[in-house]
C-alpha cells in the first residue's frame, strides 16, 4: 500500500534518477523539510544542486523553470499552494506557454509546474482553490492532474514528452490516500490513458460520470450510495489530462453523462468536457449533460461551512438522482 | 548573513502593566492554540508568533484608531495587540458564533475595522500603499507587518518604489526571524533588507532590542515623520520564532531552537519584575482558559453572522 504523496515522492525520485537533464524547484522543497506536503523528501540530499529551495518568488521560480527549459534541461516547479500559482500566470501564460509557437517556429519548454490543490482541509479561501479553470485554452499550455489510479511516472514522462509546459494539480488530501484504491463494488482498468471504474458484471450504467483527479474518493463514495440504496449503477472516467480533453472511452453507450469538478461555478473545466462531448454524442443524449461544481463563492476556513461550498459525495448523489428521475 | 536579536537582559524601561497583559494574553492565546491543535479541536493550520510578541506590543502603542493595519500568516499577535479581543479571534479561528468574519477567513484572513490579513506573501503592501496614498496627509499612516522571507516577493518592490515615489505614510514592519518556514534568511536573500530599503530612498531603522518600551522610545519619532512628511519608513526587527512555522514542522537543529529560546523575553521579564510579573501571567493564562472554554462551548457560526 502506498499514499499517493509517497508515489509521488517516488515517481520524482526515478524521474530524477533516469535524467540528470531534470531540475527541481520550489519553496522549502530541501531536506529535511522536503517540501510542504513532503513530495520533494529526499531529493535534495540525493540530487544536490539540481533541486533547490528557493525564495518566495512563484513568478521568479516559474521564469527560472522556463529558462532552464529553453537552454535544453527539464524542470519540474513546485507551487506550495495551487492558489498562489496565479503569481506565476504570467510567466506560465505568456511566455513558458506562447513562446512554443510565437517565435515562427516550435521552441520545446520541457517545464512542468506542480500544483497542490483543493480543500476540505480547513485552510480557508487562499490556501484551499482548485485553479485549474483559469488555465483553460491557453495555445500551448497542457493540464494533467494526479489521480489514484495513474502512475505519476508515465504522467512525467507524458508531460515531458509533450515538450511544451504543462501543470501538474495534485489534490492535497488525495495525498494521504492510497493508489490503487482497492474496492469491493467497482474494478477499473486504465483505457488510453483514462481510468474507467466500472461495477463488474453490470450492464449499460444508468450514468457516466467524468472527474478529475482530486474528486475521485468523493465521487466513489457517490456511487457506491448509488447503487446500494438508490439501485442506479455508475460508471466513472477519470482522465489524467484535464486539457486539452482528451478522447472518454465507451460514451457511445452512455445513458447520462454527469461531469463532476470542484472547481468553483463558471468558466468551469466540467463545462470545457461537455463542450468537446455534446457534438460527439449528439442525437444519442436523452438529456442535457449534468454539470457539478463547488459553489460560486470563496472557500471558506471553518469545516461546517467549507464543506457547503465544495463538492461532496451527497451532492453528487443528488446531483445524479435528480437528472435522472 | 544570520541577524540575530541582543541577548536577554535585564530591561531598562519598565513594562507597563498594560504591556504586560498584552505580551501574556499573546503568548498564552498562541499555546493555547497549539494545545488545541494537539487535541484535534482545530482544523487547518496556524501559525505562532511565539517569541515575537513583543514587536506588535511595541508597534501597537505608536498607532492611532484611524491608522490601518495590515497583517499576514503570523497575525494573531498583530490582532490581539491592537484588538484585544481573544473572543472573537478565537471564535474566527475555530469557526464559532461571535468570529471576526463569520469564520469565512480563519487564522489568516480577518477584517476587522482597520485591521486586515491575508494568507498570500507580500500581497499587502500594494494595498497598504494604496491606503496610505489616500492617508497622506490626514495624519494617519498604513502599517504593513511582513517576514524576512516576503522579501522574496516582487510585489514588495514595487509597492515600495511608489511609495516612496508618492510619499505616502506607510510603516512596513519586518519581523527578521531569520528563517522562511524551512528555508533560513542566509539561503533565501542576497544583500540586505538595509540595502534595499536604500535603493528606493526608502528610511529603514533596524531594532536589535525585545523590550517593547525602549523600542517604542526609539521608533517615537520615527514614526511620528512617517505621519508628518508623509514618507514610507521600514522598520526591520531582528527577531526569533520560538516554535514550528506552523504546528509540528520545525526542522531546525536542537541548538538553534535552543538559541532562539534563549532570547525569549519571557523569562527575562519574569526576572526582572517577579511578583508583578506572576500576578499578570496567572492572570492572562486564566482570561485565555475562559475564552477557550466559552468559545468552545458557542455553536457553529453562521455567515453574514459576524460579529
Ligand atoms: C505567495 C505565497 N507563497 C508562499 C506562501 C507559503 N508560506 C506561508 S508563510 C511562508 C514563509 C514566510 O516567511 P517570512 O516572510 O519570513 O515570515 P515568517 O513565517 O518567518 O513569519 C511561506 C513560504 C504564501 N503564504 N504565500
Ligand atoms: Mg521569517
Amino acid at each position: 500500500m502506498t499514499r499517493v504523496s509517497e508515489h509521488l515522492n517516488q515517481a520524482l525520485h526515478d524521474l530524477m534518477e533516469s535524467d540528470p537533464s531534470v531540475h527541481l524547484l520550489g519553496e522549502d522543497v530541501g531536506d529535511p523539510y522536503g517540501g510542504a506536503f513532503k513530495v520533494t523528501k529526499g531529493l535534495s540530499s540525493r540530487f544536490g544542486s539540481r533541486v533547490r529551495s528557493t525564495p518566495l518568488s512563484e513568478g521568479a521560480i516559474a521564469g527560472v523553470g522556463a529558462g532552464l527549459a529553453l537552454a535544453g534541461d527539464k524542470a519540474v516547479v513546485e507551487i506550495m499552494f495551487a492558489d498562489f500559482v496565479a503569481l506565476a500566470f504570467d510567466q506560465i501564460t505568456n511566455f513558458a506557454a506562447k513562446s512554443t509557437s510565437m517565435y515562427g517556429r516550435p521552441v520545446p519548454v520541457p517545464l512542468v509546474v506542480r500544483c497542490p490543490t483543493g480543500g476540505n482541509r480547513g485552510y480557508g479561501p487562499t490556501h484551499s482553490q482548485n485553479p485549474q479553470k483559469h488555465f483553460i485554452g491557453v495555445p500551448g499550455l497542457s493540464l494533467f492532474e494526479m489521480t489514484p489510479f495513474h502512475d505519476a511516472g508515465r504522467l512525467f514522462s507524458l508531460m515531458f514528452g509533450l515538450g511544451r509546459p504543462c501543470l501538474f494539480f495534485e489534490d492535497k488530501v488525495l495525498y494521504t490516500r492510497q493508489m490503487y484504491p482497492a474496492d469491493d463494488l467497482f474494478g477499473f482498468e486504465l483505457v488510453d490513458d483514462v481510468a474507467r471504474v466500472y461495477l463488474d458484471g453490470a450492464g449499460r450504467p444508468d450514468c457516466t460520470l467524468v472527474t478529475h483527479g482530486g474528486l475521485v474518493h468523493r465521487t466513489l463514495d457517490a456511487m457506491r450510495t448509488l447503487l446500494l440504496e438508490d439501485d442506479l449503477v455508475c460508471e466513472l472516467l477519470v482522465p489524467a489530462q484535464l486539457y486539452p480533453v482528451p478522447h472518454l472511452p465507451g460514451l457511445e453507450d452512455a445513458r447520462h453523462v454527469c461531469v463532476v469538478d470542484d472547481g468553483t461555478a463558471g468558466g468551469t473545466w466540467a463545462a470545457e468536457v461537455a463542450t468537446t462531448l455534446y457534438p460527439r454524442l449528439w442525437g444519442r443524449l436523452r438529456r442535457p449533460i449534468t454539470l457539478v461544481n463547488s459553489a460560486d463563492g470563496v472557500i471558506p476556513a471553518a469545516p461546517h461551512l467549507e464543506r457547503e461550498v465544495l463538492v461532496q459525495a451527497d451532492g453528487i448523489r443528488a446531483a445524479v438522482k435528480e437528472s435522472l428521475s | 548573513m544570520i541577524v540575530t536579536a541582543a541577548p536577554a537582559r535585564s530591561p531598562r524601561h519598565a513594562l507597563s502593566d498594560e504591556d504586560l497583559r498584552s505580551l501574556l494574553l499573546i503568548r498564552h492565546f498562541e499555546r493555547a492554540l497549539l494545545r488545541l491543535f494537539e487535541q484535534g479541536v482545530l482544523s487547518g493550520t496556524t501559525h505562532t508568533c511565539l517569541g515575537q510578541e513583543y514587536i506588535p506590543v511595541a508597534v501597537s502603542a505608536l498607532l492611532r484608531d484611524d491608522d490601518f493595519v495590515f497583517s499576514n500568516h503570523r497575525g494573531h499577535g498583530h490582532f490581539l495587540a491592537r484588538h484585544p479581543d481573544p473572543h472573537g479571534l478565537l471564535a474566527e479561528i475555530m469557526g464559532r458564533e461571535g468570529a471576526l468574519c463569520g469564520g469565512v477567513g480563519g487564522s489568516q484572513h480577518i477584517y476587522h475595522r482597520r485591521f486586515l490579513s491575508t494568507g498570500v506573501q507580500g500581497e499587502s503592501l500594494p494595498v497598504a500603499t494604496g491606503v496610505a496614498l489616500k492617508l497622506a496627509g490626514t495624519g494617519a499612516l498604513a502599517c504593513a507587518y511582513i517576514g524576512d522571507g516576503t522579501w522574496g516577493e516582487g510585489a514588495v518592490y514595487e509597492a515600495l518604489n511608489m511609495a516612496s515615489l508618492w510619499k505616502v505614510p506607510l510603516l512596513v514592519v519586518v519581523e527578521h526571524n531569520g528563517i522562511a518556514q524551512s528555508t533560513p534568511t542566509s539561503a533565501q536573500m542576497a544583500g540586505t533588507i538595509a540595502a534595499r530599503a536604500a535603493a528606493f530612498g526608502v528610511r529603514h531603522h533596524h531594532v536589535s532590542s525585545t523590550d517593547a518600551a525602549e523600542i517604542r522610545q526609539v521608533l517615537a519619532p520615527l514614526v511620528e515623520a512617517v505621519r508628518a512628511e508623509p514618507a514610507p519608513l521600514v522598520v526591520e526587527f531582528a527577531t526569533h520564532r520560538l516554535g514550528p512555522h506552523s504546528k509540528g514542522d520545525d526542522t531546525r537543529p536542537p541548538e538553534e531552537i535552543r538559541r532562539a529560546a534563549e532570547s525569549d523575553w519571557y523569562d527575562r521579564c519574569a526576572k526582572a519584575d517577579p511578583e508583578r510579573f506572576a500576578r499578570i501571567d496567572r492572570e492572562q493564562r486564566e482570561l485565555v482558559e475562559r475564552v477557550v472554554a466559552e468559545v468552545s462551548a458557542r455553536p457553529h457560526a453562521r455567515p453574514g453572522g459576524a460579529a
